[in-house]
């Protein structure tokens, strides 16, 4: 028998493999369907304090390679995510991470302490989403001082555990890791989507994501997602939620050897259904059968000998 | 695998009633009926729609003007592109000899042609009921009459041609009068709700076609998630069998909107 369960910040997940924020998660039933098929727990679409409209389709494109994703944090606002993340919790089936996002510092304060009224597991603080980009500047992430600043400002408002979103579009990542880490975030999630980049359609002569820029995730991004945890485990105590590229057990498992305690899995959905949880799952029970691990909590951190 | 939009030529441009015109591009991508396709205006959006006729060559679309962004491409000339990317979703699916009911309402009279057509080449016998307010709104009513094994019935509210009232009615008296294997609706959702209650009371296994707000179309962005199962509808439909709908607690209901909030039907 494997044991892959793993405590983190406190709570007890079945297994590490954790649904990242933005992908299905809308409402209450569709987090509850991503863990019937196998997810450890699961992480809400980002929570806006208000009603917050997305961009104009195309909002994602993929191919065998990425996705690009420019959706533009669409989201109905406080009370409809009370609503539907409160039903989830009420169900009890896995733990929830409830991810919230805001433009202004103080507006992350009012958000946490909303959400914080539900009860959820973890709060996950979105600082990093380059889709704001355009709205309110660069995002918190890229300065050790902005993102410092929403961390100390959220941890005055919940007493949930909290883990901050990073950005790899930064110079050092470990550095805004540890920025944070020293400002009381409780734990870190990386990555979060890369660039942004941009893909052009020859024939219409323009750019084919409506926002023309979006974030990079899926495979192309998995290399660039170890490495920053690798580099974060380096720099901080505090645990980490490794995230981007994952498709397989495999996979996670080298998110884990980096040194991540859970593993986000968002982009995966799209080349493998939902039902990549329960799949991803099994491939890391057999490969820890083969191998002779019986706690999965063993290889966190294994390649930092 | 690519989920990227081609862009391709329209290669016709019908106009099928006072509302709808049917666009033949320049593509095919295997297309079933059922399935839909989103259709790219560069600059402004992209949209959803039900694949009319895919004949391993071109594809066709029957649209109705009713927004910014059919209106603009109700522009559209022969020989201008658009964008396209799919087929995506779940198409309907049938025994070859058997006897079908098809229950359109609006534009949901376009895949179900297109159904038809398929089944009625491979021995089924349909009756197919078309229904519209009034006999401009009606759809596809010359080329339904066209097919094989086909029969017609027409229904529209203001009885301006064939039976003068709900096509529900019409169902109802097919299915008291004829031994039907299975039945098969796209249209409004009041109209499908009352056809998938009417199927369970008879016991006649049922085919709905499922429409939520799709974004993506492959499952990732969650705009289309329906409530009970919370599955994406855009993936897990949007054609489900009747006993897959009845575990939904929106249809008939409600639907979400862009931002995922509640919309009362
Ligand atoms: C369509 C889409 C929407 C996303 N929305 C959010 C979001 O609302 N909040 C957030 O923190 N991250 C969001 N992300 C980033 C993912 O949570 C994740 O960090 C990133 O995609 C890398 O992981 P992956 O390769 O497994 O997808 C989104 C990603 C995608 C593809
Ligand atoms: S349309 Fe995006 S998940 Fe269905």
């Amino acid at each position: 028998m494997v044991n892959l369960n793993v405590k983190f910040c406190g709570v007890d997940f079945k297994n590490p493999l954790v649904l990242a924020s933005g992908i299905l998660g809308v409402t209450g039933d569709s987090l509850r369907y991503v863990v019937q098929c196998g997810a450890g727990g699961v992480t809400s679409k980002s929570v806006w304090l208000k009603r917050h409209k997305g961009h104009p389709n195309p909002v994602i494109i993929a191919n065998e390679y990425y996705m690009l994703n420019a959706v533009g944090l669409p989201d109905a606002g406080i009370e409809k995510a009370k609503d539907e993340l409160g039903k989830f919790l009420k169900e009890g089936s896995a733990p929830l991470i409830a991810s919230i996002v805001a433009g202004k510092q103080s507006d992350f304060g009012d958000v946490a302490e909303e959400v914080s009224k539900i009860n959820p597991h973890i709060l996950e603080i979105n600082i990093s989403c380059p889709n704001v980009d355009d709205e309110f500047g660069k995002p918190f992430a890229c300065s050790t001082i902005d993102a410092a600043k929403v961390v100390e400002e959220v941890k005055k408002r919940t007493k949930l555990p909290i883990s901050v979103k990073l950005s790899p579009n930064v110079s050092n990542i470990a550095e805004i890791a540890k920025a944070v880490e020293s400002a009381g975030a409780d734990a870190i999630t990386a990555i979060n989507t890369v660039g942004p980049g941009m893909e052009i359609d020859i024939d219409m002569r323009t750019p084919v994501l409506a926002n023309r820029v979006g974030g990079l995730s899926g495979p192309a991004i998995k290399p660039l997602a170890i490495k920053a945890v690798f580099d974060i485990y380096k720099a901080v105590k505090i645990p980490i939620i490794g995230t981007g590229g994952v498709l397989t057990g495999r996979d996670a498992i080298a998110m884990m050897m980096a040194g991540a305690t859970l593993v986000g899995i968002g982009t995966a959905v799209y080349y493998r259904g939902a039902e990549v949880f329960g799949l991803a799952v099994k491939e890391m029970k057999e490969w820890c059968k083969n191998e002779g691990v019986k706690n999965i909590e063993e290889i966190i951190g294994a390649v930092h000998l | 695998m690519s989920d990227i939009p081609k862009s391709v030529k329209i290669l016709d441009i019908v106009q099928e009633n006072s509302l709808v015109k049917t666009y033949t591009l320049d593509i095919s991508l295997h297309g079933k009926p059922g399935q839909f396709c989103n259709i790219w205006i560069p600059r402004l959006n992209e949209k959803p729609f039900s694949v009319a006729d895919d004949d391993g060559k071109v594809m066709k679309f029957s649209i109705a003007e009713i927004g910014p962004f059919t209106q603009e491409l109700a522009k559209k000339k022969v020989g201008d592109k658009v964008g396209i990317r799919g087929p995506y979703g779940k198409g309907f699916e049938y025994k070859k000899g058997e006897h079908l009911v098809f229950l359109a309402g609006g534009y949901g009279a376009a895949p179900l042609y297109f159904l038809a057509r398929q089944a009625g080449e491979d021995g089924c016998e349909i009756e197919f009921i078309v229904g519209a307010r009034s006999e401009n709104l009606l759809l596809y009513i010359d080329k339904i009459k066209k097919l094989k094994n086909v029969h017609l019935h027409i229904a529209t509210d203001d009885g301006s041609k064939g039976y003068r009232g709900y096509n529900i009615e019409v169902l109802k008296e097919i299915l008291l009068n004829k031994k039907i294997d299975h039945i098969y609706t796209c249209g409004p959702e009041i109209m499908m709700k009352k056809v998938s209650e009417m199927a369970f009371e008879k016991n006649i296994p049922a085919q709905i076609s499922v429409e939520r707000y799709m974004k993506c179309g492959f499952g990732i962005c969650g705009n289309c998630v329906n409530d009970g199962t919370g599955a994406p509808s855009c993936k897990k439909g949007p054609v489900m069998s009747n006993e897959e709908v009845r575990k939904l607690k929106d249809f008939g209901q409600y639907h979400r909107d862009e931002e995922g909030m509640k919309v009362k039907l």
